[in-house]
This record gives structure tokens, C-alpha cells and sequence, in this order.
């Protein structure tokens, strides 16, 4: 073998692999020790001002992308391709070398092997022996070699890439971060509820960030269960574009809405001291919404109406509320009733009938994220387990069987090899060796072939 | 009956089941161990059971959902977990030595579920951070593999146990374990099962997160000891594929690997999060 040079050598060198791993576990331990990402006055308050210098100084509060943990994985990474780049020659002949040039001495080495002998000559043995083997799914190739015919079938020859599909995950997965990192942000939006807005806030900085189509909330509604536990957050949102609704999607946590790159996810919410009412008269199917503070006298100047909320209470459900609301016309006395919050009720009066329904108004929190790295970590994800499960399962067994005439009948000479789960293919090699003999035309031989397997 | 009294049925037959497995090893006797064969099959029945009712009367509630969302549910399917791959290991191999190695560590989690202060064993509904599919196959991955790693840990124990300087301990009480090329090589296949499944586990962990917050990755302590657990069996891999390392320094890393898993599972959540709070108040 050529001899390397000391900087591909140390590089290609598994024993930097394991030092790199060692060392990511250990040093990924002060992170999660050390809380991160805290203002700088923490770390003073709490390790004293000597320590929280030193940490600064070694960007221990932000140490995942510290310039030494981000150095490990740099590391890492070129010692894994130097590593594939190394190797994988060698796997790819294996993989596509012709096996029928292998000679016989090799195969008399080899470390699975057996001898028989057949009473039938070498063509007929050699017919033989494909039907046995075929029955367990081993397809022949044949040529004459040596003296004789060699006949040769393998399995699972692409799974020697698994381990190399495997590391190459990785790769994938960190480019797709790299890729996130880069050209995607994190940002946050309020929306109250009815309201339009086409700007998000970058987390951290703050910095508005302008997207090029209207982001609506509709509604925004918060369940709870009996016990008074929050069950769902649920805010109607919808896409507008060039003054038209483009789509509406209803958002939950965990089912976020997805447009042109940037995912809206409900993340947090606010309830404001006011409500959301909106009227409708039935007669003339006018209405109108109304944003109002309780406790005021709201007109509706048009249907020449006031209305308000003029009492708040606590119902049998923890956190839920009914509004009693005060309703005129000037068409008769003025009418009052409670209603439960997020409820319609409809109002008889002398001249029309009316709709109301009424809930509490919130502004819905949305994290907004652009990150167009993460179909390529998705990817590396799935080749990941899909290449572990090759790499760990499936393994390269080769048979060799050379047929070649000797005294009346033949000689049989059957080898085979495994590049991993060697006593797995032990098995298989036994097995397959002992149905040979259910012809009774063939026989085990005693020969040297025999003895060290 | 309800689930409740199933689980803690179950508890007790870990209990004696660890009881007359190592019993067996001790005194040596083959029915012994037969009969905490049984009673782990039996036992693994009833805690089947118990978690199908549990999950049933979360529905009855009104709030289904499946019995894996908190520390308590989660406790229980690791032990859960841990018999299965024992039983499977046990039937593949025809060995009931290793019981006695692994049935305890299932005990223990169904103990600590049942009997630790500060868990909580009531059925509550869902937050909905909660609410995902992605979180349930997270769960159910990790535990498998946690499971496995367990189970490794077990395995070293026993290597080390067995191995008196350079050479094997024949006579004895642990004379009777298996031979160490057989328990190196189980250390070895457990590993790979559990580094696929914490794998998937991570990964799914991982979508979960995304789908809920957006951010696939953000160092939190518990992501982060998943990924030391990782970097540490990935590391004990690399040692015996490309560096031949085997026995005694690969049972220590079994048992290593698992202290990282417990750590992970507990540490984070006790022993941080303490931390933390100290560290904010
Ligand atoms: C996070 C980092 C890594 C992980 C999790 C990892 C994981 C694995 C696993 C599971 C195997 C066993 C596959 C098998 O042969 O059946 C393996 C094998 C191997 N890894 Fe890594 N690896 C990592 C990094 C690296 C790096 C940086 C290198 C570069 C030196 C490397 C080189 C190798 C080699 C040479 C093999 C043996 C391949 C063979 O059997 O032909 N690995 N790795």
C-alpha cells in the first residue's frame, strides 16, 4: 500500500473518531449544566463575576455554536469524508468485481468451505448443484476456470453501502442545518383577531422582517377541558394576496400553516380586557363587528342601536365566562341577557330580530419560521435509519462452487464468505452445505479442504 | 379491576420474578428459573393488560389518548419494554441466567412509577404541545431503545462479573453464566438494536419538535443528553467495528452507555431542572 501522507493519515484516522465523539459527549455536558443563551447579568449573579468572565471569554453561554464546538463538528465531518473518501474504492470493487475470476487456490483458503464428491460427471454435477442452490434463491453465474466449471452467486452485495449511506447522513443532516442557518430566520407575530398584517419580528434582534403577502387572523378561539387544563388553541388564520384570500387554514399547535417557505406556528396568545360582538339584523341581513370595552355604551349608528356589556361572570367551567349584554333600539324598553362567551343568540325586538354573538377578543402569538434547510435534514433523516438498518442487518454473502472432474464423477468444492454477521452466515453456509447431500449422488469427501472449516 | 390494580399486580411479579431468577442463579436450580420464566410471561400479560385498560379509560374520560404522556406512563412501558426484549432474548437464546440481569431492572422502573415521590399516576388530558402522533412514536422508539440499552447494561454487569483477571470464571456460582464470547457478542447485537432505535428516536423527537415549535434542534438539555447518549454507543460501536475493541472495555461502555441513559431520563429532569430553578430564584 502507498505509503499516506501525515495529514490524510490523521485525518482518515479512526482514532480521531473516537476521541471527536468522546469529547462532543463530554464537552455537550457544560450546556446543559450551564443553563445558555441567558443575558449576561445571570451569569455574573450566579457564578460570580471571575467565572462569568472566563465563560464570555470561552462563549460558554452560547457554547453550541461556539467556535471550539462548532471546530468538533467541522472536525468530525472531515474525518468522516476523508474516512468514505478512503475506503469506499475499495467497498465499490468489491461490490463490482467479477467473482468468476477468483482462482481456486483462493478458494481452497477460504474460510467457509466444504468438499463433496459426486458419482455424476462434472456437466451433470454442475446442473446439480444450480437447482439445489437456486431452490434457496442463489442464482449462478458460471464459467470454466481451472480445470473445471466455477460457479458463483452472491447476496446482499449493495448492502456494503449502508455504512457509507450511513455517514454520509450525517453530512446531509449538518448541510441542511448549515442550510437553515444561513438563509432562515425565527420570527414572532401578534395578530389580534379580525386584523391584517404583513410584518414579523425576528427573534432576538427584533428586526421587522416584511413578507410579500397579508397574513389574517379570523378568530381565535382557546378550549379547555373540564378541569380547567387549556385543551386547544386554535387560531383561523388566512393567506391574502393582492387584496384575495389565498388560503385558510385553522391552525392548532402541531398542525402549523405552511406558505411559500415560511410555517406559521401557533405559539402563545393574548386576551385583551375587550370583546368581540357582532350584530345582525335579520330583516335586513345588515351587520356590523364591534371591538368593545366592557362597561360602555357602543352605538351602531346606522341600525340608530346601542348596545354593551354591562356584567362579567365566572361560569361552572374554570376560566370560562358569561357576559350579561344590554341591548337598545329605541323600539320598546331595553333588553338585557347573559350570554356565555363565544356564543350567537338571536333578539326578538318590536321592529326587527337580531343576531348577536359575542366572545372575548384575543391577539393570537405565531412563530413564524423560514427554514429551507430542512427538507435536506429530513432526507439525511430518513437515508439515516433507512442505511442503519442496512448497514446493521444485511450483510455481503458470496458462494463459489468449483466443479471439476475426478476418478468416474467429480469433485465439489463449495466456498463462501461474509463481510459481517460471520456466524450468522455459519449458519446459513451449514445449512445449505447439508442439503447438498439430499442428493444421494453426492456425498461429503474427506479432503483437505475439509479439516479447518 | 381497573388499570391501577393491574400495574401494581404487575410490580409484585417483577418483584418475585427477580426474586426466583436470581434464586435460581444462586442455588443453581433449573426449575427455579423455569418457574420465573413463567411468572415473567404471566406478569408481562397482566401489565399488557393493565396499559390496554389504562388507554381505555382514558377514552372513557373523554379524553383518549394513548398511555404514554407523562413520566408515570412513561416508567411503565420502559418496563414494559425491558420484558419484552427479555422474553424475545431469553426465547432466541434459550438462556434463563440472563433474567436474573435484566427482570430487576423492570422492577425497578415499575417501582419507582409506582412507590417515587413526585410522580404523578393520575389519567390527565393532553396539553396540546402534547397532542401528536410524533410524540407517541418518539416515546414508544426511545423506550424500545432504552429498553435494549438496559438490557446491555445487565449484560456487562454479568461480563464483568464473570471475567477474574485475564481469564474466565469457571467454578462457582458464576461459573454457571454463559460463556464470555456469548455475552460479548449479546452486549454487542443489544447495542445495535438500541443505537437504531434511539435513533429513530431522536429523529422522530425531533419532527415532533418542528411540527410543534418549529425548530427541529434547539439544545435543550434533554435533546442534548439524547445526543451524548448517542455520540457515547456510536463511539462504543466504532471501538469494536474499526478498532477490535471487546470484552471488559465494552462492557464498561455498556454500562456507561446506560448511566448516560438514566441520566437522560432522569438527571434532566430531577437534577437540572434543580439546577435551573436554584439558578433563576
Ligand atoms: C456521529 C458520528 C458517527 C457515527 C454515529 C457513526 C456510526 C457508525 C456506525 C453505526 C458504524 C457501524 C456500521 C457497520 O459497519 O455495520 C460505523 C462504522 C464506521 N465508521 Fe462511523 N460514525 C460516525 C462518525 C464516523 C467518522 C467521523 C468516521 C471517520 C473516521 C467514521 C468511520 C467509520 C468506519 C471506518 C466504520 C467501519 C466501516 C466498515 O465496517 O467498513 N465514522 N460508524
Amino acid at each position: 500500500m502507498k505509503k499516506k501522507n501525515p495529514i490524510q493519515a490523521f485525518f482518515a484516522s479512526v482514532k480521531l473518531t473516537l476521541f471527536v465523539l468522546f469529547m462532543l459527549a463530554i464537552l455537550s455536558i457544560i450546556g446543559t449544566v450551564v443553563p445558555q443563551n441567558k443575558p449576561a447579568e445571570f451569569y455574573v449573579e450566579v457564578y460570580g463575576a471571575n467565572m462569568a468572565g472566563l465563560f464570555q471569554t470561552l462563549d460558554v453561554p452560547d457554547m453550541y455554536s461556539s467556535w471550539w464546538f462548532t471546530g468538533l463538528l467541522i472536525l468530525l465531518s472531515l474525518n468522516m469524508i476523508v474516512c468514505i473518501l478512503e475506503r469506499f474504492p475499495n467497498a465499490w470493487r468489491l461490490m463490482t468485481m467479477d467473482n468468476l475470476q477468483t482462482k481456486l487456490q483462493k478458494l481452497e483458503r477460504m474460510g467457509q468451505r466444504r468438499l463433496f464428491s459426486s458419482d455424476m460427471s462434472p456437466s451433470k454435477t454442475t446442473e446439480a448443484m444450480k437447482d439445489i442452490f437456486a431452490r434457496k434463491g442463489w442464482k449462478f453465474q458460471q464459467k470454466s476456470q481451472d480445470d473445471g466449471t466455477l460457479l458463483f452467486a452472491q447476496k446482499g452485495t449493495w448492502s456494503r453501502l449502508g455504512v457509507y449511506a450511513f455517514h454520509a447522513s450525517i453530512l446531509i443532516i449538518f448541510v441542511g442545518a448549515m442550510i437553515g442557518s444561513f438563509w432562515g430566520y425565527k420570527a414572532g407575530v401578534r395578530i389580534a383577531e379580525t386584523t391584517t398584517t404583513d410584518t414579523v419580528y425576528e427573534f432576538g434582534t427584533q428586526k421587522p422582517i416584511k413578507l410579500d403577502f397579508m397574513v389574517k387572523c379570523k378568530r381565535f378561539t382557546l378550549t379547555y377541558y373540564e378541569t380547567g387544563m387549556p385543551k386547544e388553541f386554535r387560531s383561523d388564520l388566512a393567506i391574502i394576496e393582492n387584496g384575495k384570500e389565498v388560503l385558510t387554514k385553522s391552525i392548532v399547535v402541531n398542525d402549523p400553516l405552511s406558505y411559500k417557505g415560511l410555517t406559521f406556528y401557533q405559539s402563545s396568545y393574548e386576551a385583551y380586557q375587550k370583546l368581540l360582538v357582532t350584530l345582525k339584523n335579520n330583516e335586513t341581513g345588515v351587520s356590523k363587528e364591534f371591538l368593545i370595552p366592557p362597561g360602555e355604551e357602543i352605538p351602531w349608528t346606522e341600525e340608530k342601536v346601542s348596545f354593551g356589556v354591562i356584567n362579567k361572570q365566572m361560569t361552572a367551567t374554570p376560566g370560562h365566562f358569561r357576559y350579561k349584554v344590554w341591548f337598545n333600539d329605541n323600539n320598546g324598553e331595553a333588553a338585557s341577557m347573559w350570554m356565555e362567551e363565544d356564543s350567537t343568540s338571536s333578539l326578538q325586538r318590536p321592529q326587527a330580530t337580531y343576531t348577536i354573538t359575542l366572545k372575548e377578543f384575543f391577539a393570537t402569538g405565531l412563530q413564524v419560521t423560514k427554514d429551507p434547510g430542512v427538507w435536506c435534514v429530513y432526507f439525511g433523516c430518513t437515508l439515516m435509519i433507512l442505511s442503519l438498518v442496512v448497514a446493521f442487518f444485511f450483510s455481503h454473502r458470496r458462494i463459489w462452487v468449483h466443479v471439476s472432474e475426478s476418478g468416474q464423477g467429480s469433485r465439489i468444492l463449495i466456498s463462501g464468505s461474509a463481510n459481517k454477521n460471520k456466524v450468522g452466515f455459519d449458519t446459513t453456509f451449514a445449512a445449505l452445505t447439508e442439503s447438498i447431500q439430499e442428493n444421494e449422488q453426492i456425498e461429503a469427501a474427506s479432503g483437505h479442504a475439509k479439516e479447518s472449516s | 379491576m381497573n388499570s391501577s390494580q393491574l400495574l401494581g399486580v404487575s410490580t409484585l411479579g417483577f418483584l418475585l420474578a427477580s426474586m426466583l431468577y436470581i434464586g435460581a442463579l444462586i442455588f443453581r436450580a433449573k426449575t427455579v428459573s423455569l418457574v420465573a420464566s413463567i411468572l415473567t410471561l404471566l406478569t408481562f400479560l397482566v401489565l399488557t393488560g393493565g396499559i390496554g385498560l389504562r388507554w381505555y379509560e382514558s377514552y372513557q374520560m373523554g379524553f383518549g389518548h394513548a398511555p404514554l404522556s407523562n413520566m408515570y406512563e412513561s416508567l411503565v412501558f420502559f418496563a414494559w419494554s425491558i420484558v419484552i426484549f427479555y422474553l424475545v432474548l431469553e426465547f432466541k437464546f434459550k438462556n434463563r441466567i440472563l433474567g436474573a440481569f435484566a427482570i430487576p431492572f423492570a422492577f425497578v422502573s415499575m417501582a419507582y412509577a409506582s412507590f417515587a415521590k413526585g410522580i404523578n399516576q393520575e389519567i390527565a388530558p393532553l396539553i396540546p404541545a402534547l397532542q401528536s402522533n410524533w410524540l407517541i412514536a418518539h416515546v414508544m422508539t426511545c423506550f424500545i431503545g432504552y429498553a435494549a440499552f438496559a438490557v446491555a447494561c445487565g449484560l456487562g454487569i454479568m461480563y464483568l462479573l464473570k471475567r477474574d483477571g485475564k481469564k474466565e470464571k469457571t467454578t462457582g456460582l458464576i461459573g454457571t453464566l454463559p460463556a464470555l464470547k456469548i455475552i460479548d457478542d449479546l452486549i454487542h447485537k443489544t447495542i445495535i438494536f438500541g443505537f437504531l432505535w434511539l435513533s429513530v428516536g431522536i429523529i422522530t423527537g425531533a419532527i415532533w419538535a418542528n411540527s410543534a415549535w418549529g425548530t427541529y434542534w434547539s439544545w435543550d438539555p434533554k435533546e442534548t443528553w439524547s445526543l451524548i447518549t448517542w455520540f457515547v454507543y456510536a463511539a462504543t460501536l466504532h471501538a469494536r467495528f474499526t478498532r477490535g475493541w471487546t470484552g471488559k472495555r465494552i462492557a464498561w461502555l455498556a454500562i456507561i452507555g446506560f448511566v448516560s441513559v438514566i441520566f437522560t431520563y432522569f438527571g434532566v429532569n430531577f437534577l437540572l431542572a434543580g439546577l435551573h430553578s436554584y439558578g433563576s430564584s
